[in-house]
């Protein structure tokens, strides 16, 4: 271990009952730095605009009769007024680019400003999706590399690039597996889901029409084979599996799993929210699964963006292809690429796909940045992306677990996450207490009560773009507030006390929902 | 490696403190026979920004950007300008690397923007609730669809489309809905100069969860959504009105004004570039407070905090997958945050004085246009109304047209061959989108590229 700060820096030292927070109060509700910014509703007015359009001029009308009488309630701003609005908004946002974001399960992970760059090319972000094929083959052919690379790094026979996030991707894969069920002419209605699984795979599997039910764990956090297998039946569709799994574990017996899922004649959806951990060492297509989705943002850094826009292709085993849905990309022997959609599916030898998910070709712009994210990091570099991270992982385990329960620290070596509980709290303070403490400290809380099958979890990923600098100052923020939970310091409870913001009333918000805004003055 | 700050002393500290001898041992867990040894196979080594840098804009030369053409392309996706500072903003590091805004006491940037977007999204649409966004028009429109199912509590099996919702739209709510056993009933458009409003109405029955309607239509014409409403309304449907530009409700009605009681779309128009399809930016919006709880998707609300400060959550959670999980109201996990972003910068900027202007500059741009292009012999405009797209019927087959005239650097719009493979019968008509960034040289030189190749 070493100080929190290799060269010694420190801020300075508040003065005993003279911190930052304490001085007087200010007419402006500003303190310095931290600026207040009222809605844009409050500041804007509907005459005023930062574009310049001409007047509207007379002439033809051809709008049928159904022209806009009604006012819009628009407020618009000037562009000076416009910028500062939205940049001082910006600076009430924790993000990557200010500090460790150690949200575990979500792998919020430095955005390469290359790929911002190159997704700005205007061969890329000024195409249109219904071009003529031969004046966008450019495009098709960073989606055809893009698959290309994804597909050998996960050793999968084919691969969906249409979905639009994650979650999208999973009812893709489910889609498929029941699309390959139908075509057997075998009605199956039971998906099998880890207690611990994302929210989403439960939601998927549901919405695809089947009853969902639980597959037990083991008392080290994996699957319990034994009692899987006992399960699997005609009834059996497929199963569900996060690998590495929720709680930051590799699943040992993934290929026996695969293996008896196959045998009962059901399918292996893995769920590749955690691909990250083990791109370049090890490829799902080896461990017998069926499909997964790759979640760009997580694996190939595209930008989160507060939330989306995500991506997430679907590699697919040879058994599920057949239904992957349209449209795809192909190349030909002569290395030419096609756009592949309903008119000439049967051409590509595509008959089977189970249909359409989305209007266009997919997240192109997200594509652009993961390729140019795989090039650049290369197989060297991706192989020591997944090094680095499961590295950083461990060494945030192995420094903290004398201070905070580790509840599978002692089978062995995590994976790219550190999964924490909140055993040895003081009575009433809870991993909410605690993570709220850790923004006072500057970072955005780890992921909070997910896993469901640890108490209090706390699930922590550095991700391999931390230095360990970096990690060494987080370890000692997290060891500190650690400490204050269990020796009962009642100050986390109504922590944080430096945000933006204290505590919000998430009761009031939802029982008496307030969802735009409405002007008082018309009330 | 420029993206990874770990040196080997770092890791060999590091590994100390673990106490692994090396890093594969760490990977313990990983079966030995799976484990690949040595770099992936196929996969060139590491490579500069440079080299990065230059394959893809060799890629991207490949292609022809719409600044560099005549350019009539719409169908769902619409070359507008977009003021520089909207991607100053949306590059902003704090709201490009944020996270979805869980922890809101460090999340209010992300939050109020949210709140700004949903209310400009719920008075654009003439609703009372707008959510934080969708992937998509063509997921928000399948959502609308299942969202109308869970209002009819399942009792009603029927959806009714319009023949003239664009095609991709139904082909994701078909695909969907062969796992939903909903029944989806509508075919092609027929190519007639008013919407067949009557024909649709004609198709609603007491079975009907819902009727889905394009405003205005994948051909451009503009349908009588008070009418439709009123006929849904009477048989106990809803009505679901989508709209693929939104730059159109700046100079007619909005669908909430006009009855519809969901109203979803596409908002790429407004702040999002053609991207080649995405990400795009799904638009949702309820006309009626009632149905906000069976809304699927992200909601942002103002709240306290527990100083009394107004701030903004995230809300009415308990219908989304990570509490629910299998009876969630849908398995969406994401939004189109960064997209958002962009679509409410754009239209703070616009403003209601700017959209407006900028609606009635695309009308009468599209006008001049189409009286244009009506005086090419061999050329016919179908429609009776539109606001910036239309449809040509041309004596010949306008997907070959098209092709052809790449070769001139026109993009001279979207074929119905290209939208509605195998049907002959619409075979020569050609939609023509106008906007703003259509000049009257562009106009020019398509309607003489038109005479020559129809001559």
């Amino acid at each position: 271990m070493s100080t929190p700060n290799a060269s010694g820096w420190k801020p300075g030292t508040p003065v005993e009952g003279h911190n930052a927070m304490s001085g007087p109060d200010t007419a402006t509700g500003n303190r310095a730095l931290m600026l207040e910014e009222p809605l844009l509703f409050e500041i804007g007015h509907v005459e005023t605009t930062g574009v310049d359009l001409p007047e509207p001029k007379g002439g033809t009308n051809r709008l049928g009769g159904f022209d806009r009488e009604a006012a819009i309630g628009l407020p618009g701003l000037s562009e000076p007024e416009t910028i500062r609005h939205y940049t001082r908004l910006s600076r009430q946002n924790y993000a990557i680019d200010l500090g460790l974001f150690p949200l575990g399960s979500c792998t919020m992970k430095h955005n390469p400003r290359l790929n911002e760059k190159i997704a700005r090319m205007p061969g890329f972000a000024d195409v249109h999706p219904l071009q003529p094929v031969d004046t966008v083959r450019g495009a098709l052919e960073v989606i055809n590399e893009l698959a290309f690379w994804l597909l050998d790094l996960t050793g999968m026979h084919g691969v969906a690039m249409s979905p639009k996030a994650g979650a999208h991707g999973e009812l893709c894969g489910i889609l498929c597996i029941r699309a390959a069920l139908e075509a057997r002419g075998d009605a199956r209605e039971v998906i099998l889901v880890p207690e611990s699984a994302h929210g989403t795979n439960p939601a998927t599997a549901a919405f695809a029409g089947y009853k969902v039910e639980d597959i037990p764990a083991t008392p080290e956090g994996r699957v319990d084979l034994e009692a899987l297998k006992a399960r699997l039946g005609p009834d059996v569709a497929g199963v569900m599996i996060t690998n590495p799994n929720t709680c930051g574990l590799f699943e040992r017996d993934m290929k026996a799993i695969s293996d008896a899922v196959h045998a009962a004649g059901g399918f292996v959806y893995c769920d590749g929210a955690n691909f990250n951990a083990i791109v370049g060492k090890v490829r799902p297509g080896d461990l017998g699964v069926d499909a997964m989705h790759i979640n760009l943002h997580k694996t190939f850094s595209t930008p989160h963006g507060g939330g989306g826009p995500g991506s997430g292709p679907v590699v697919l085993s040879e058994a599920l292809s057949p239904y992957g849905p349209l449209p795809f990309t192909a190349r030909d022997g002569d290395g030419i690429v096609h756009l592949v959609e309903e008119e000439n599916a049967a051409e590509f030898e595509h008959t089977k796909a189970f249909g359409r998910m989305t209007a266009f070709h997919g997240q192109m712009g997200m594509f652009t940045r993961a390729l140019a994210y795989i090039l650049s990091h290369g197989a060297d570099g991706l192989k020591q992306v997944a090094e680095d991270a499961v590295l950083n992982a461990n060494y945030v385990l192995r420094s903290l677990e004398d201070m905070l329960d580790a509840p599978f620290g002692p089978s062995g070596p995590c994976m790219h996450e550190a999964l924490f509980s909140d055993k040895g709290f003081a009575e009433g303070l809870s991993t909410l207490d605690l993570a709220k403490a850790m923004i006072d400290e500057g970072y955005h809380p780890m992921t909070m009560y997910f896993p469901l099958v640890v108490h209090g979890a706390m699930l922590v990923e550095p991700t391999e773009t931390e230095s360990k600098a970096a990690l060494d100052q987080f370890i000692v923020a997290l060891r500190s507030v650690a400490e204050r939970a269990k020796a009962g310091d009642e100050s986390l409870k109504t922590a944080p006390h430096y945000a933006p913001r204290r505590r919000l009333d998430e009761t009031q918000a939802a029982r008496r929902p307030v969802l735009a805004w409405n002007d008082p003055s018309m009330a | 490696m420029r993206y990874l700050p770990l040196t080997d002393t770092d890791r060999s500290a590091m590994l100390d403190v673990i106490g692994a001898p090396d890093v594969d041992a760490l990977f313990v867990d990983v079966p030995e026979e799976a484990r690949l040894n040595g770099p992936i196979e196929g996969l060139p080594m590491h490579a500069s920004e440079m080299a990065v840098e230059k394959h893809m804009r060799r890629l991207s030369k490949k292609n022809l950007a719409a600044a560099d053409a005549a350019f009539f392309l719409g169908a769902g996706a619409y070359k507008h300008h977009i003021p520089a500072s909207v991607d100053h903003i949306i590059q902003r590091g704090e709201f490009l690397t944020a996270y979805t805004p869980y922890q809101p006491e460090i999340a209010q940037g992300t939050l109020q923007m949210l709140f700004e977007f949903q209310t400009q999204v719920a008075r654009l649409y003439g609703c009372a609730v707008a959510n934080a966004s969708m992937y998509d028009g063509s997921t928000a429109c399948w959502e609308a669809v299942a969202m109308a199912g869970r209002v009819a509590r399942g009792k009603k099996r029927k959806v009714v489309l319009s023949g003239a919702l664009h095609p991709h739209y139904a082909e994701v709510v078909r695909t969907m809905a062969k796992f939903t056993d909903d029944e989806i009933a509508g075919g092609p458009p027929s190519l007639t100069p008013k919407p067949d409003d009557d024909g649709l109405i004609a198709r609603i029955d007491e079975d009907t969860s819902c009727v889905v309607v394009q405003y205005p239509d994948i051909l451009g014409r503009l349908p009588d959504l008070a009418k439709i409403a009123k006929a849904a309304h009477e048989k106990g449907a809803l009505l679901i009105a989508v709209n693929t530009e939104p730059v159109a409700l700046g100079a007619v009605a909005s669908p909430g004004e006009l009855g519809a009681d969901i109203v979803v779309g596409e908002g790429q128009a407004i702040g999002v570039g053609l991207q080649f399809g995405g990400p795009y930016l799904g638009l949702f919006a309820v006309r009626d407070e009632k149905h906000v709880r069976m809304m699927p998707g992200r909601l942002c609300g103002e709240t306290q905090d527990a100083e009394g400060k107004r701030g903004f959550v995230l809300t009415l959670s308990t219908r989304e997958q990570h509490i629910r999980r299998e009876k969630a109201t849908s398995n969406i996990c994401t939004n189109s945050g960064l997209c958002a972003l962009a679509f409410s910068v754009h239209m703070t900027l616009l403003g209601e004085k700017g959209l407006r202007r900028l609606a009635m500059e695309n009308h009468r741009l599209a006008c001049l246009a189409a009286d244009r292009l009506a005086k090419v012999p061999g050329v016919t405009v179908l429609n009776d109304s539109f606001f910036n797209e239309f449809t040509l019927l041309l004596e010949g087959d306008a997907r070959g047209i098209v092709r052809d005239l790449t070769k001139r650097d026109i993009l001279a719009g979207v074929s119905l061959g290209r939208l509605f493979p195998g049907n002959d019968g619409l075979a020569n008509g050609l939609l023509v989108a106008v906007t703003e960034t259509t000049t009257e040289e562009d106009v020019e030189t398509l309607a003489s590229a038109l005479e020559e190749v129809l001559a």
